[in-house]
């Protein structure tokens, strides 16, 4: 299917969010160009953000001819159902409403525990409380881990042997992982204990479609330090 | 397409959850017989639950030839995946892309916002907090009353001339939203303040696919207490 011309296609957003980027490897999947366009998340938010989510005034947007789509799940499905070529051939969800199902679920369950874990994680100074919740994010990845196996069928993605639903749903989160290792000097995606994971994540990284969208550490911990030095120098409201 | 064989399909659940009910609800529409399991969902919980649904031990839960499938939304989205009849008439959600979006968003909108106050209303005493509370409700019931129009595109429901997704994500509510209003002499979904919101639910009520599974407001005291209850 030819590629949609980039004016129509805005994507609100950048890439230190998760949500953000998997909106990006799912447009990459696809074809599509896009603009990616910068918004101000601290109050006063930008206009196009509000105006295009009023209800959650948050990243990712997407506009497409206009109208927006927001919730990276619904984009990312969006995506999918729109730029479609029925053959198939790219197709973000599995083609089997089971493996669908067991895809939603999980991204479901990654929503629910890990966003929330990569918070807590990143401002959490007292040792004994970073490793409580070092031992929550390596009980969650373990989970995934045993489903590696199932939603993959012996392949190297989730999606089998392309990258899908719930590769991206993970993979978006694995820049902050590796930064939270390097910050926090803890281990949360350890070959040793999660050796299928550790696999698919080398995988994912090398994939054309994610490469460039996941800053690494390095860049990842730079931008994360100067924002939590900024947010520790702020005075007490 | 003819109804599976109702041993092929298990609902685990309890009357009174709203993400049971929109399983039933989109079931019926499909026109899929199933067996609903009854469960204990207080500890200790039901063994087939916690096998089947081992990561959050919740219901529902669809048992589709043995093979478990759990979160209602994933649940909804599967049934209609897997018993679709082609033609798209007894389609659940939109056929459109840009309009699934959309019933989607708010459908993620409603597990957000409205449970969590439906779970803060019904065990609070204190006045003043069940007034803020019924404020909030009807705010994020107000913002649903406005997207009414562009997802209904002018019909009865938020499916358009049938009920779909949105609908099933709203109106499985509408059990709990009554028994509040009962039980704590408030007013929520108010008719004058929400009045397409107001109509709506007396057509989804009246829905041949919808009749007998949302319990009536006062049943719900009875069946949340046998819900709770210790063994």
């Amino acid at each position: 299917m030819a590629r949609a011309a980039a004016e129509d296609v805005k994507v609100l957003g950048h890439l230190l969010s998760p949500f953000v980027i998997r909106v990006l490897i799912a447009f990459r999947l696809k074809r599509v160009e896009y603009e990616l366009v910068d918004v101000r998340l601290a109050e006063p938010k930008s206009e196009i953000l509000v105006k295009s989510n009023p209800v959650y005034k948050m990243i990712p947007v997407l506009l497409h001819r206009g109208k927006p789509i927001c919730e990276s799940a619904v984009i990312v499905q969006y995506i999918d159902e729109e730029w479609s070529d029925d053959g198939g051939s790219s197709s973000i969800l599995p083609a089997d409403p089971f493996d669908r199902a067991i895809a939603r679920f999980w991204a479901v369950y990654i929503d629910d525990k890990l966003p929330y874990l990569i918070r807590a994680l990143r401002w959490e100074k007292e040792a004994a409380k970073v490793t409580e919740l070092v031992g929550q994010f390596r009980q969650v990845l373990g989970r995934l881990e045993q489903a590696f196996t199932e939603c993959g069928k012996g392949k190297g993605f989730f999606g089998g042997d392309a990258v899908g639903y719930l590769d991206i749903a993970l993979g978006s989160c694995l820049g902050w992982i590796m930064t939270l290792e390097k910050g926090k000097s803890v281990k949360l995606l350890d070959a040793e204990e999660l050796p299928l994971l550790a696999g698919w994540a080398e995988r994912f990284l090398a994939e054309e479609s994610v490469k460039g969208l996941v800053p690494d550490a390095d860049e990842h911990l730079k931008i994360y330090e100067v924002a939590t030095a900024r947010t520790s120098a702020t005075p007490a409201a | 397409m003819a109804g599976t064989a109702t041993e092929d399909v298990k609902v685990l659940g309890l009357a009174l959850s709203p993400f049971v009910i929109r399983v039933r609800i989109a079931l019926r529409l499909k026109r899929v017989e199933y067996e609903f399991v009854e469960v204990r969902f207080a500890e200790p919980k039901s063994e087939i639950l916690v096998k089947s649904n081992p990561v959050y031990k919740k219901i529902p839960v669809l048992l589709h030839r043995g093979k478990p499938i759990c979160e209602s939304t994933v649940i909804v989205q599967y049934i209609d995946e897997e018993w679709t009849d082609g033609s798209g008439s007894s389609s659940i959600l939109p056929a459109d892309p840009f309009d699934r979006a959309i019933a989607r968003f708010w459908a993620v909108y409603i597990d957000d916002k409205l449970l969590a106050l439906i779970w803060a209303l019904r065990p609070e005493k204190e006045a003043a907090k069940v007034t803020e509370l019924t404020r909030q409700f009807r705010k994020v019931l107000g913002l649903l009353e406005e997207a009414f129009p562009e997802c209904g595109k002018g019909k009865g429901f938020f499916g358009g001339d049938a009920i779909g997704y949105l609908d099933i994500a709203l109106g499985s509510c509408l059990g709990w939203i009554r028994a509040l209003e009962k039980d704590k002499s408030v007013k929520i979904l108010d008719a004058e303040e929400l009045p397409r919101l107001a109509e709506w639910a007396e057509r989804f009520m009246a829905e041949e696919s919808v009749k007998g599974l949302v319990p009536e407001a006062d049943e719900y005291p009875k069946l949340y207490a046998a819900a709770v209850a210790s063994q």
